[in-house]
């Protein structure tokens, strides 16, 4: 497999990045602590069945991944404009290795943000089944395929300095819509629906017995992959000149 | 661009030299398979540009390009190496290209010279047979440009291949076998540095002096033309010396006497013509 040693190098990069740490993982953490602690004895959050620690923890956790994926979208903006992905395009590193490394190195980011809201989910009183655990990772790491591809998409198309807001923007506005803050209904709902950072919210579920997501979920989050992928290739391929 | 046609045999060393915006740039560009040419092919060591780079045959230090931070020096040249079927030793890059006290630096914390010689060993590592260098010493001082040119020395004497621009006359003439000049899209020169300097390597005098014909001026020996401003007259010189010495026994109240290298620019001008046609041309 080619790119092992750059994909390495991608993530020591990553997680040398201060900056990241700060915002990408201690930032949910704190708006957790701050809106589930004063409701950790809530047992059925807004009828949702679930209760506020947990429910609160996938929230962030939704924000706190969104926000990990979207930004290697910012990562990718500034090595285009420092002039870093051509270089890259005249080394024998295929198209797809870097972007599977560009893709490793978002999950693994977004996985550690995971961790540490689930850890401290624990401490608020949160507590699941092995299988419960294992199954809502997976339900969130597969809720974040659109994201990955919609930072590649951004990362393309933007520049670095729109990439920040542009991203801020959308991972706010989804989170509002997708119930990361309080549980939706009525017209939010209805939108909120639609879009894959709902399910992300929604894998929460898991603990209320059953699928958490049924069909609607699943072809909601497989759609907006194969489209978001279909626009991040075209991105890419128009992109090769000069920045 | 138009009708550039450029073949160079394995082991030359090329100088492509011209003035900012003759092409040089996007011929480089073309090379590497990062741009297409509307019409023609590029082929490197019989392959398209895509498969010469996918099989690490061609090492690059494009003109424009940051370094990505957060990688100690050392770090990004291993990254970059990786990339590669058959890299040269990170140790022997480093000490090739000067790096030997960055090595441990963080990229983000180097000078402007640093990064550029960083961005060399970029180039270099992959032990390309092939290497294209973009106007390598632009961000260089004095001290800098003469150790770059002395590893890019070291690097042709491996038997690879070196194709650089630049546009400066004299750093092709010291460091290349072969200069091909570029002006407007176009080859307008392409042979032995000697022969190039012949052609372009004119230089000017300039002097105060009033009360003599430019006419009588251009016949003195070594001098190809002559020009009057005002008070002051400029002599194109095929040979400067033999100018000087001639000026000045002719004339002797010559004052504020310059010699200057002809710049490129001027010497493109002329070889190449009218610039406001090829403008409009492109």
């Amino acid at each position: 497999m080619s790119g092992v040693l750059y994909t390495r190098f991608e993530l020591i990069r990553a997680f040398r990045n201060r900056r990241f740490f700060f915002f990408s993982l201690g930032f949910p953490l704190v708006l957790y602590f701050v809106i589930a602690a004063p409701q950790r004895n809530v047992s059925n959050l807004g009828g949702t069945g679930i209760s506020a620690p947990l429910y609160y923890m996938v929230g962030l956790a939704s924000f706190g991944t969104m926000f990990a994926m979207i930004g290697s979208g910012g990562r990718i903006a500034a090595e285009r404009q420092a002039g870093w992905t051509r270089q890259l395009r005249i080394t024998p590193l295929p198209v797809r290795s870097y972007f599977r490394a560009k893709m490793l190195t978002a999950y693994m980011m977004a996985i550690t943000s995971l961790v540490l809201l689930y850890g401290a989910g624990v401490s608020l009183g949160v507590s699941l089944s092995a299988g419960a655990w294992l199954e809502m990772t997976g339900l969130i790491i597969i809720a974040l395929l659109p994201f990955g591809a919609l930072a590649v998409l951004l990362g393309h198309l933007m520049t670095v300095e729109s990439v920040g807001p542009v991203a801020g923007g959308t991972v706010s506005l989804l989170a509002i819509v997708s119930g990361t803050w309080f549980p939706v209904s009525g017209f939010l709902h209805d939108i909120g629906q639609w879009l894959p950072s709902y399910w992300l919210v929604q894998a929460g579920r898991i603990t209320l017995g059953g699928q958490a997501w049924g069909v609607q979920g699943w072809a909601v989050v497989a759609t907006w992959t194969l489209v978001l992928s279909a626009g991040a290739a075209y991105a890419y391929r128009r992109d090769s000149g000069r920045v | 661009m138009r009708g550039i046609d450029i073949s160079i045999p394995v082991g030359e060393t090329v100088a492509l030299l011209g003035p900012n915006g003759a092409g040089k740039s996007t011929t480089i560009d073309m090379m590497l398979g990062l741009t297409r040419p509307d019409e023609g092919a590029v082929s490197l060591f019989g392959l398209s540009p895509k498969d010469a780079v996918a099989g690490g045959l061609v090492g690059a230090m494009l003109q424009t390009g940051e370094l990505i931070r957060d990688l100690s020096v050392r770090e990004l040249l291993a990254m970059t190496a990786s990339l590669y079927p058959e890299p040269m030793d990170i140790e022997e890059v480093l000490s090739m290209s000067g790096l030997n006290k960055e090595a441990g630096q963080r990229t983000q914390k180097l000078s402007g010279g640093q990064s550029q010689r960083v961005r060399f060993a970029i180039a270099l590592v992959g032990d390309p047979d092939l290497l294209v260098l973009d106007e390598p010493t632009v961000a260089l001082d004095v001290e800098g440009r003469r150790e770059f040119w002395t590893a890019m020395r070291g690097y042709a004497d491996r038997g690879k291949t070196i194709l650089f621009a630049t546009h400066y006359l004299e750093e092709a003439d010291a460091n290349a076998d072969r200069a091909i000049l570029m002006a407007h899209g176009r080859i307008v020169a392409d042979g032995p540095t000697t022969e190039i300097k012949a052609q372009v390597g004119t230089k000017t005098i300039r002097a105060t002096l009033a009360d003599v014909d430019p006419g009588e001026l251009g016949a003195l020996p070594g001098v190809a033309g002559a020009e009057r401003h005002g008070g002051s007259v400029t002599l194109r010189c095929s040979d400067s010396d033999a100018a000087i010495v001639a000026l000045l026994a002719r004339h002797p109240q010559a004052r504020d006497i310059e010699i200057t290298g002809a710049g490129l620019e001027d010497a493109f001008l002329e070889l190449t013509g009218d610039p406001d046609e090829d403008e409009d041309a492109k």
